[in-house]
């Protein structure tokens, strides 16, 4: 039986104040998998793995699924020995997996085989979110909904439901062609014109499908997206001091708005984990999220490493390579050290102690950087409270910008943040762009042409 | 040497329009192409590579800066090719096959034209054939190779074989970059250099023609 599609649109908070905006708890508890139930109390490990250097050929093939079939045998078993009380294991397709779609199924249903062996044999609650890698824009402009790469996908997709998958994701790119450039050059216009136009068009669209192809496999959830090719590049690039830390901090709250359409169009949770836009998905809907901080430095450098722990109900890695450390195999490495991170933080919920936790948390990073301001509870909340206060993705992009602007403006003039004066020169300029734009979102594709016309492909957007 | 101040202030403040405007008054009065690239693009575009590497600019000022300085060179290329004046040096650049990411390498090959190179960008999932066409069809001295993922690293390992089996090997240096990519693996494969990041990148093709 094929489930229908529930298409949602979200006016309100699910979550409406800071003090209910916790760790491992929401108002709508998933259960998933092999007898997991994520955000019903307690946060789990989701461990991310991938392959180091190598060639991925026919010839090569062999050794791939080996590793793959190691990784999950060591991470499973350093689980079950640490009583891990559940977890999830994240199998984030690399692009010829993708693109060979059979490859894909095949590594799914190997490691959803260990999962059934573990939960059999060590009542080891798990789940596996399988997440093809968006290969839609191998075209240039990208084709969004037809053509070669989108078949591929689509068969990905499919076929991941149909050989074990529990929980379906991707980091959609929709709108990415547009934004890196807006974003190298610092253009605010174009920012807003891919994350608040082009990026909830394609969402909308895609996760219609990943929703429909969830709902044709029963048991399989359709999960959440990830602005990680649009928030994370901003953060990645801010870090290497090449982009203003408060123009990323502005787009992850603007990004929120295109990873909600994910959740509008029937998507349950948990989000990404690298979307560290969570938080808001989170407070507008009420479903778990996932999120990656300081256990995620294997990966790539953050800001936050303790604020993402403070309303997660998963917690990530982001993705380590199988090489060999001192202890074992870096998987199963990790997969200790996200134990112990939920494990005190489950101990300090049972002990009353959550809301202290968070708090802990949050205050330890919040003010060090523009990136972390907005992660905050109270940031979340105000965040979450423009977006869901304006009518289209376009106005709800802006209202979220702005609300980033003033909540690090508030810092600044409380004395807790403190940025450099050529961070304050883009501030006073991303403030000025964000209150320049017309109030039709037609106008401003149209103002959009002359620049970014010949870069995208209207029809994959609709237009 | 003489300069345009005009010229000099759009392109340090990054003002493709009045980069091309100056550029156009300066023709008019009959100033010598070379000498607009070398009396006030050349030192803007030093200036603003020193506020970069002092990060006093982000990269969005440095590509404004570039993005003039191109709107400028619309005007004086033809002019130069008429006059048989030599151009830029020309430098290749891709992500390599299998790997669709390009924003590090967009970034370099910006920070590279910034600098007065002529770049010709290959884009993404580029096979070693089309580096190897590519380098046939426009003779660069440099070219240049970008991978984000583990699994398409060995992409530029393969690449510089073809380069060797075409016989247009040492025609080029090869440099390499990557989150992945490592010194040792730049060696190991037998580039010629690697840098971690985009304006490191732009100092070490400097370095290798210096030393050609």
């Amino acid at each position: 039986m094929i489930l229908e599609r529930t298409v949602r649109k979200y006016s309100e908070l699910a979550i409406p104040t800071q003090d209910g905006l916790l760790y491992g708890t929401c108002p709508h508890p998933l259960q998933c998998g092999l007898g997991l139930t994520i955000g019903g109390g307690t946060v789990f490990p989701e461990v991310n793995f991938t392959l180091p250097p190598m060639n991925m050929t026919d010839a090569t093939w062999p050794e791939v699924v080996a590793h793959y079939d190691q990784m999950a045998e060591q991470i499973l078993r350093r689980a079950a020995s640490l009583a891990t009380p559940g977890i999830v294991l994240e199998f984030e397709l690399l692009p010829p997996m993708t693109e060979r779609p059979e490859w894909g199924a095949e590594l799914t249903a190997l490691l959803k085989r260990h999962l059934r062996a573990y939960h059999e044999k060590h009542k080891l609650p798990g789940a596996l979110r399988v997440t093809p890698t968006d290969i839609r824009d191998q075209v240039k402009p990208p084709l969004m909904r037809s053509g070669k790469p989108w078949e591929r996908l689509k068969r990905s997709l499919q076929l991941c439901a149909e050989s074990g998958a529990d929980i379906l994701s991707i980091e959609s790119v929709g709108g990415k062609e547009i934004h890196d450039q807006a974003l190298m050059f610092g253009d605010i216009q174009g920012v807003v014109f891919a994350l608040g136009v082009l990026a909830p068009r394609d969402m909308s669209w895609l996760w219609g499908q990943i929703s429909d192809i969830c709902n044709a496999n029963p048991g399989v959830v359709s999960g959440g997206d990830s602005a990680c090719g649009f928030a994370n590049t901003a953060m990645q690039l801010a870090h290497q001091k090449m982009l203003p830390e408060v123009l990323a901090a502005v787009v992850r709250a603007m990004s929120a708005v295109r990873s909600l359409a994910a959740f509008e169009q029937g998507a349950v949770g948990p989000s990404k984990d690298c979307a560290y836009e969570g938080p808001v998905i989170k407070a507008i809907t009420g479903y778990p999220i996932s999120m990656e901080g300081k256990s995620a430095s294997c990966a790539h450098f953050s800001p936050v490493g303790n604020i993402a722990a403070a309303m997660c109900d998963l917690w990530s890695n982001e993705s380590v390579q199988n090489v060999r450390l001192l202890s074992g195999n870096a998987p199963e490495v990790f997969t200790e050290l996200l134990t112990y991170d939920c494990r005190l933080m489950n101990v300090a919920a049972s002990s009353g102690g959550r809301l202290q936790m968070r708090d802990w948390m949050t205050t330890s990073d919040e003010w060090l950087s523009p990136q972390a301001a907005v992660l905050s509870p109270q940031a979340t909340i105000k965040i979450a409270k423009a977006i869901v206060g304006a009518d289209t993705p376009y106005h709800r992009t802006l209202a979220a910008g702005r609300a980033a602007v003033e909540i690090l403006q508030s810092g600044i003039d409380r004395d807790l943040l403190h940025i450099s004066r050529k961070e304050q020169l883009w501030l006073s300029r991303i403030d000025e762009a964000l209150t320049t734009f017309p109030v039709e979102e037609t106008t401003l594709i149209g103002d959009m042409e002359a620049q970014y016309g010949s870069l995208y492909d209207k029809a994959s957007y609709g237009l | 040497m003489t300069r345009s101040n005009e010229l000099y202030d759009a392109v340090l403040n990054g003002d493709a329009k009045k980069a091309h405007a100056a550029t156009q008054a300066a023709i008019d009065a009959g100033v010598d192409p070379m000498t607009l690239i070398t009396g006030s693009m050349v030192p803007a575009m030093d200036e603003v590579g020193r506020l970069f590497d002092e990060e006093e600019y982000f990269v969005p000022e440095l590509l404004l800066a570039g993005r003039a300085m191109k709107s400028a060179m619309v005007l004086l290329r033809p002019l130069m090719v008429a006059s048989g004046q030599k151009l830029a040096t020309k430098v290749i650049i891709g992500t390599v096959k299998g790997d669709l990411h390009d924003i590090g390498k967009n970034i370099v090959a910006s920070m590279l034209e910034g600098s007065g190179f002529e770049v010709i960008d290959l884009g993404t999932d580029v096979s070693p054939e089309k580096f190897v066409a590519a380098v046939e069809e426009h003779q660069p001295h440099i070219v240049c190779m970008s991978a984000l993922l583990t699994v398409t690293m060995p992409a530029m390992k393969t690449t510089i074989e073809a380069f060797k089996s075409a016989g247009v090997r040492t025609q080029v240096k090869v440099l390499i970059g990557g989150a992945p990519v490592t010194t040792n693996y730049c060696k190991e494969i037998g580039a010629d250099g690697y840098s971690e990041n985009a304006s490191g990148a732009v100092g070490l093709v400097k370095s290798l023609l210096a030393a050609a």
